[in-house]
């Protein structure tokens, strides 16, 4: 397993991305913000960060860089990629996932480890395990609360495309109906605003995260 | 700014004619810019002329209390400053002690107290840009950041803008840059009511082959300006606002206060630390108070040499900036570097890489200048010397003050019982959780923080890279320094080695922010002299160096000064970051115990300030007894013997006992009789304050047998139920987990 994770400008968490692919099993390199090949991997992460400062909104420039218009064709053959945090702004943004990113109900950044329910018995995540589990992971953002139309948002959970829920008085920022991550239709790209790279060894609180790199290494290329 | 009441001269500068002394209706333009009568002749007679606006503006700043330390440099000197482990000392950007594996620890705090003062946002954002700077210039990546804040009381509204300003800001700058903010403290007394604190500590991992030092080399040498273009912002930031006293009109310096930009050097960090592993350049030093005016001579001071810079090839952000405003600019994200002539080309690729600005703005000299020209014309030229060490150092004029000369309020009910106490003790801002604020900061970014915030005494970082872990602390408790300014400083040390002892490390070295008033005042000079000898001795007794620091003077409102508050950040190493103890209970029926040689007296007590009986005096804390306290408590963490391990702090040991109950969610029933036969009444056993104490949980027999000859313990009590019970005689008290918990946690809803 090839790994190829982001790196904008403003990236924080890309060397943490990196270290948790290594540690789900296989190799990992960085992918500059100009690059255009992404030949030699097998599954993208866009990780968590301020790309090219977010000042504008968050994701709203790093969607026009070169490597987004790679991982876009990525993404369109059916690599998985996996966005965490503003990487999950940023699919958004580039129209890979439905849905956008709002600034938290409480108009702070929030930092917390949350508990996460991976939805459904078609989720990824979920696959061969028992439905609803439960995940420990922290959550780290400013504009983290998903929205989407209603339509839209009952089209999601019509075909499985949420991918996780914060449990029950967990959900941090007033997402609405307590979503934390989704998939796309064809079930390759999936998004999330908590940090599964922050949850992949039990000295920094969790190893919950490593099921998520896990169950995207697990999508068929 | 262009200073009121000078008018542009021909070098663009403050105007120097008509002579300033016979301008009897305007203050003359050094006045203005900070100086003495007598430190502008000085400068006449080091020049052997007068200067010109361009010089008269380099000269108030490097000569103002914020960059030449003329009040505190002598006392300073008292302070011990080498150790086996100390790899960079005072002096350099930042300090740095050795961790082993080839790696280097680098950290330094800072204050951008003022500028936080009148805005806090940007102030408190730039204070965390600045503090980073100083640490990567060094060649460290920045894994940590520390804040020790102190504001006027909760029930102000200039207080709770301030303190709610000052998070946010240090939480956009740490968050957007990627650096995890894993501890820090926040105080709330009245004396800060006009005058805030925020201290900043970065805390950066080096490769010891990859640090560079802050010295100009090699004649012929460029100097590259690198990161943002240079603006207005920040024009005597150093003089004007930070070494003078707030006042009316503070709104009106709020242009001298900078604005931060994380982006900008998040890209700058990258840039310095890819060019200095590619070993691309000589020396590099960050931009910060006083702007290319102190960082280029301080770089040829420590390098013995001269430098010329051309202001007209210093990328602007306004057009029209005069030479002098170039030179004293305190734009953000910005750093200075020397480059040898054939590398300049691999440099300008790194950094327009990085998207990230680099312009070759001049070159060391040996003629030992300093060599300002805006083209062909030279605009100012000043020795090395004169600049950097010329400023006259002072004597302080201590003395001792009559009596207590901070206000007392008394808040709690006299006839308040001793369960409405701890309560009261648990909601005091100063003591209650500071969740409401560390949750706004990144504390995990990175992958190494194995400690967050409140769930140890200390950070804790894993550092893979040398196969071992530090221990991070930030300390100072100013109300108790007001009480007796050296034994609240030792405290200050003491309370660093505590916490760092509960999460099984080892000292290594000490850096520190000394916030003090107006230093030309008898009073606060007694306070700074008394405070840096107790920090002197301190550290001299637990053997750990100053390796950095930063002195902030001339905190004082219309009311007075400030609580003198020296702020102590210490780093340490354990060799396993997993192994450090928790501060709640594990487990219920774990034996709780109390380790050290803690006599706890109600004087300069969290009670004390509330019933409004503060004055005058401390016991003295016993240093030896301590550092014995702390080598038992470190070997017990480090072995596996303890469950938990919380140090005795504000508001006693009732008040650490129900810290340890509510992290854990479980209760506790202790008997202080043990410890009132140490000569404690009930009162002072539950709520007295004093250093040396640890409350310890695990099994009995092995928190016993971490008693020998130098070290006390004492067995409390059991971990378990759901109250929390404590006997204390007449004082006996037993309250429900869940209204501890209550109180602990109400400040959120309460700013």
């Amino acid at each position: 397993m090839r790994w190829g994770v982001l790196q904008f400008p403003g990236s924080c968490d890309e060397r943490d991305a990196l270290h948790a692919c290594e540690r789900a099993g296989g190799e990992a390199r960085l992918v500059w913000h100009e690059e255009r090949g992404l030949d030699d991997v097998d599954a993208v992460v866009v990780p968590g960060g301020f790309s090219y400062g977010d000042y504008l909104r968050a994701g709203a420039i790093a969607r026009f860089s070169p490597a987004m218009e790679a991982v876009a064709d990525f993404a369109a053959a059916g690599g998985p990629v996996l966005g965490i945090c503003n990487g999950f702004q940023v699919l958004c943004e580039a129209g890979l996932l439905p849905g956008a990113l709002l600034v938290n109900e409480g108009m702070r950044f929030v930092c917390r480890q949350v508990e996460l329910l991976a939805d459904g018995p078609i989720s990824h995540v979920s696959r061969g395990k028992s439905a609803h589990r439960r995940l420990s992971i922290p959550a780290k953002h400013g504009e983290g609360r998903y929205w989407a139309p209603d339509e839209v948002l009952d089209g999601l959970e019509a075909n499985g495309q949420v991918a996780f829920r914060y449990a029950p008085g967990q959900n941090p920022n007033g997402s609405a109906r307590e979503i934390a991550g989704v998939r796309n239709a064809a079930g390759n790209v999936l998004g999330l605003m908590p940090h599964p790279e922050h949850a992949v060894d039990e000295m920094t609180g969790s190893t919950d995260g490593l099921r998520v790199f896990e169950s995207v290494a697990g999508v068929p290329a | 700014m262009t200073p009121a009441g000078a008018d542009a001269g021909v070098d663009g500068g403050p105007s120097l004619t008509p002579p300033p002394s016979t301008r009897a209706e305007q203050p003359a333009a050094y006045e203005v810019l900070g100086l003495k009568e007598t430190e502008y002749r000085l400068i006449v007679e080091k020049l052997g002329r007068e200067p010109n606006g361009v010089e008269l503006a380099m000269f108030s700043l490097l000569w103002s209390e914020h960059c030449a330390y003329k009040h505190s440099r002598k006392l300073l000197r008292r302070l011990p400053t080498e150790g086996e482990r100390v790899v960079m000392g005072p002096g350099e950007n930042a300090g740095a002690v050795d961790i082993g594996g080839g790696c280097a620890v680098a950290f330094k705090v800072e204050s951008h107290n003022h500028p936080s003062a009148v805005e806090p946002f940007e102030g408190a954002a730039t204070g965390v840009g600045g503090i980073l700077r100083d640490v990567f210039a060094l060649g460290a990546r920045p894994i940590a950041i520390l804040d020790s804040l102190r504001f006027g009381e909760l029930d102000s509204l200039r207080s709770r803008h301030l303190l709610d300003g000052a998070v946010r800001g240090i939480g956009h700058y740490g968050n957007s840059i990627g650096v995890p903010t894993v501890g820090g403290e926040i105080c709330f007394e009245a004396p800060y009511e006009h005058n805030c604190l925020v201290n900043a500590m970065c805390v950066g991992l080096a490769k010891r082959e990859q640090m560079v030092r802050a010295a100009a080399a090699g004649v012929g040498n460029a100097l590259v300006l690198m990161g943002a273009s240079t603006g207005r912002d920040g024009i005597g930031g150093a003089s004007v606002l930070a070494s003078a006293e707030l006042g009316e009109g503070d709104a009106a310096k709020r242009p001298t206060v900078q604005i931060g930009d994380p982006f900008e050097e998040s890209k700058l960090l990258e840039c310095c630390l890819e060019l200095l592993g590619e070993g691309l350049l000589v020396s590099l030093q960050d931009l910060g108070a006083a702007g290319l005016t102190s960082s280029a001579s301080e770089m040829a001071s420590a390098g013995g040499v001269g430098v010329d810079i051309d202001v007209a090839r210093v990328p602007l952000r306004e057009a029209d900036m005069e030479p002098f405003e170039i030179m004293v600019s305190e734009s953000q994200e910005r750093m200075l570097a020397v480059v040898e002539p054939a590398k300049i080309a691999e440099v300008v690729a790194v950094c327009e890489k990085w998207q990230t600005g680099a312009a070759e703005i001049g070159a060391v000299a040996g003629h030992g200048l300093v060599r300002v020209l805006h083209g062909a014309e030279v605009v100012g030229e000043m020795p090395v010397e004169a600049l950097v060490d010329g400023c006259p150092l002072y004597d302080l004029d201590p003395a001792a003050p009559e009596g207590w000369i901070y206000d007392n309020r008394a808040t709690l009910d006299p006839d308040a019982s001793a369960a409405e106490t701890l309560l009261a003790l648990l909601a005091a801002p100063s003591v209650a959780s500071k969740r409401w604020a560390f949750e706004q900061y990144d504390s995990i970014v990175g992958s190494r923080t194995a400690r967050r915030p409140e769930s140890a005494d200390a950070a804790v970082l894993a550092i893979p890279e040398a196969g071992t872990a530090i221990a991070v602390s930030i300390d100072g408790n100013g109300r108790r320094v007001a009480c007796d300014p050296y034994a609240g400083t030792v405290e200050a040390v003491l309370e660093c080695a505590q916490n760092l002892a509960c999460a099984g490390a080892e000292p290594l070295g000490l850096t520190n922010c000394l916030n003090f008033g107006n230093p030309e005042k008898p009073a606060p000079a007694w306070q700074l002299d008394r405070s840096v000898q107790g920090l002197a001795d301190a550290c001299e007794a637990l053997g750990v160096p100053v390796v950095g620091g930063n002195v902030s003077l001339y905190n004082e409102g219309p009311e007075g000064p400030i609580y003198p508050t020296p702020v102590v950040g210490m780093v340490g190493e354990l060799p396993e970051a997993g192994a450090a103890a928790p501060s709640a209970f594990a487990a219920e029926g774990d034996a709780i115990c109390l380790l050290g040689p803690f006599e706890p007296t109600l004087e300069g007590s969290e009670l004390a300030k509330q019933r409004g009986e503060l004055g005058p005096g401390l016991p003295q804390p016993e240093v030896a007894a301590v550092a014995a306290a702390c080598a038992a408590v470190r070997d017990a963490v480090r072995t596996g013997a303890l469950a938990s391990a919380h140090d005795v702090s504000d508001g006693g040991l009732a008040c650490a006992l129900a810290e340890c109950a509510i992290g854990a969610g479980l209760g506790c029933r202790v008997d202080l009789q043990h410890l009132r036969e140490r000569g404690c009444t009930p009162e002072e056993a539950l709520f007295g304050e004093g250093s040396g104490g640890f409350v310890l949980s695990g099994e009995r027999r092995r928190l016993e047998a971490l008693a020998n000859d130098g070290v006390a313990v004492l067995y409390l009590g059991q971990v378990g139920g759901e109250e929390i019970e404590i006997a204390a005689g007449d004082r006996s008290l037993s309250l429900p987990l869940a209204d501890a918990e209550t109180a602990w946690r109400s400040l959120g809803e309460r700013i």
